[in-house]
Order: C-alpha cells, then sequence, then structure tokens
C-alpha cells in the first residue's frame, strides 16, 4: 500500500471532555507531524461546553482537520463509532478515548506496525512487555488478569488484551464488522475484536500504557462482573 | 500454505461453527477417548474413573497459576503519569497563546 496516499479518520466519542479533548487535539498534531488525518468528535450534547472548545480548535487547526459531528444525547459508544464512520473520509479508521487514557504518542507504532504487517486491525494491549498500566490498585489488577485468563480460556480470542479501546482499522473492515455488533460498554470492544477473529482479520498488537485518570472509581462492583460473565457467555454463543 | 488436513468442507463447518459448539465438540472428543479407555482397560479401572477429575483440577490450577503469574509480572507504567502530567502542561501553554480556552476542568 503507498503510504503517501493513506488518510487516517481518528474517532474520538465525548462526553463532558472540555478540557481534555484540546489537550488530545494538540497530541496528536504533535505525534503525526507527517501523516494525513482528519479528527472526528463525536460529542454527545455535553453540557460543559466541550463543543465550544472544538470550535475553537477548528479556528486553530481547520475544519478540515477537525471535524464536530455532535448528536442530541448520550446514545452510547457503539452509535458513536457509526456515526463518526459516516463522516470519515480516510483509508483507516482510529478508534481512542477522550479522556487521555489513551496517549495519542502511540499513534505513530500503530500507523507504522500497520504498514509493515498489512493488518486489517492493530489493537493496542496492554498486558504485554512495553506496555503496562499505571493507577490500578492490586484488587483491579487481580479482576483485570481474572477475566482476561478466563476470556482467553473461554473464547480463543486471538489478542492478549479484550477490552481495549485503541485500535486502528482499515475502514471497509471496521464498517463490516461493527454491523454485526449489538452489545454494550467495554462488551462491545469485546464483541468487535472477537467477530474480527472469527472472521479471520489480520489482527496484529502493539503495546501501550493506560494512565487511568478517574482514580478511586474503580466501579468493579458484583453487577459489573456479571456484566462481564453475560458478555462471555453470549460471545461463546454467537461467535 | 494449504493444509491437506483442512479439506474446504472442514474449513468451512470450523468457520460457520459457533464457539461452544467447538468446545462442546472437543469436550465431546476428550470424553470418547475417556469411554474408550475405560473399555480398553489399558490402565487400571480405578485410575480410570478418576480421570475426569485430575483433569478437572488440573485445569483449575492452571487457571490459578496463570493468574497468579500474570499479576506477579503485571505491566505498570509509573513514569508515564508524570510524562503525561509534563504533555498536559506543554499542550496548555500552546492552546493558551493560541487562544484556546483552556482554564478550567
Amino acid at each position: 500500500m503507498d503510504a503517501a496516499k493513506n488518510k487516517y479518520s481518528i474517532i474520538v466519542p465525548t462526553y463532558n471532555e472540555r478540557l481534555n479533548i484540546a489537550l488530545i487535539v494538540y497530541l496528536i498534531f504533535k505525534h503525526l507531524p507527517d501523516e494525513d488525518f482528519e479528527i472526528i468528535v463525536v460529542d454527545d450534547g455535553s453540557p460543559d461546553g466541550t463543543q465550544e472548545i472544538v470550535k475553537q480548535l477548528q479556528k486553530l487547526y481547520g475544519e478540515d482537520r477537525i471535524l464536530l459531528r455532535p448528536r442530541a444525547k448520550k446514545l452510547g459508544l457503539g452509535t458513536a463509532y457509526i456515526h463518526g464512520l459516516k463522516h470519515a473520509s480516510g483509508n483507516f479508521v482510529v478508534i481512542m478515548d477522550a479522556d487521555l487514557s489513551h496517549h495519542p504518542k502511540y499513534l505513530p507504532s500503530f500507523i507504522q506496525k500497520q504498514l509493515e504487517t498489512g493488518a486489517s486491525i492493530v489493537t493496542g494491549t496492554r498486558y504485554v512487555t512495553g506496555g503496562g498500566v499505571h493507577g490500578w490498585n492490586l484488587m483491579r489488577k487481580l479482576t483485570s488478569r481474572g477475566a482476561n485468563v478466563l476470556a482467553q480460556t473461554l473464547l480463543w480470542p486471538g489478542v492478549s488484551d479484550l477490552t481495549g479501546s485503541f485500535r486502528l482499522y482499515k475502514k471497509s473492515v471496521l464498517e463490516d464488522v461493527i454491523s454485526s455488533c449489538v452489545s454494550k460498554g467495554y462488551v462491545f470492544q469485546m464483541e468487535m475484536i472477537v467477530r474480527a477473529s472469527r472472521k479471520g482479520c489480520h489482527i496484529e498488537e502493539v503495546p501501550i500504557t493506560f494512565v487511568d485518570r478517574v482514580f478511586g472509581s474503580s466501579k468493579l462492583g458484583g453487577s459489573e462482573i456479571v456484566e462481564y460473565l453475560k458478555g462471555l457467555v453470549y460471545l461463546m454463543i454467537t461467535t | 500454505m494449504a493444509d491437506p488436513f483442512m479439506t474446504p468442507e472442514l474449513v468451512f463447518i470450523a468457520n460457520s461453527m459457533k464457539h461452544v459448539l467447538k468446545l462442546l465438540s472437543l469436550l465431546v472428543v476428550i470424553s470418547a477417548l475417556w469411554i474408550g479407555l475405560l473399555q480398553a482397560s489399558i490402565i487400571p479401572q480405578s485410575h480410570t474413573w478418576l480421570l475426569p477429575i485430575y483433569f478437572i483440577v488440573s485445569l483449575g490450577c492452571y487457571g490459578l497459576l496463570m493468574v497468579g503469574v500474570g499479576l506477579m509480572r503485571f505491566p505498570t507504567c509509573p513514569q508515564e503519569a508524570l510524562l503525561l502530567q509534563q504533555d498536559i502542561a506543554e499542550a496548555k501553554d500552546f492552546l493558551k497563546q493560541k487562544g484556546v480556552d483552556v482554564g478550567s476542568d
């Protein structure tokens, strides 16, 4: 593939990310000086004025580089990606979180990996050497590891980090996979990568570091665990 | 690249099988082997009856081992938090200069 002709559409769903969206846009531009890309901000009607900030960023960086494609209210992650996809003009799509737990400095390694291997999907993994997590206590790490071992045993997914949401897709592959996914939340991320794996997509991984900035809200109570187990069973039966 | 065992028919079946069915088929094969062992009496019957229990316990131990080892080797990156703070400061400086409002969170 001719590297000079690739365009990367970076979809960033936001809700109340007034400060983070500005920081992340700056960092993306800093780390991708030579690439053709666009940032598609899908904001779900944030009350904190996120969209105003995006408009300021558009004045600074150009409306052709930053697309604001808002929605009226919180409608979920999966539909946010689908909405963003409709406006994506690149042949590759990157999805990432807006809260800076995903650092744009890894974008070049995603792109590089894809160019080297011709992969359809490059997914970021926190669980290999070179990657890592900061801000998790022992309990959180234990549940994460336990959940991962269970998922590996039951699903044979072909990737080391199932719930990660920092990924690069060929646009056609994303459109294809996303149309068959129905889950919500992080199970949605799992469903996407498992379905892609079942379809035989060429998936590569790159190490990423994940800095959990939502201190204290580990939100791993009983109901989260039940959700996760239900998600695993659902994926075992339907993929 | 062609695998002589994976005929087109087998490939089709393998690709269209839901994962739970693959696991069940595996279970069926293992059970058939176990029943075969019971009937052939190569190993004393008393031992053969206990094989499923050994299998399940081993699987459980393996799982716990994987969790434990993974937990010990869990990659952490404390320096990343610091680097992130530096990046944030740099970003705020630049954006403030250019008139983007980064005043408060």
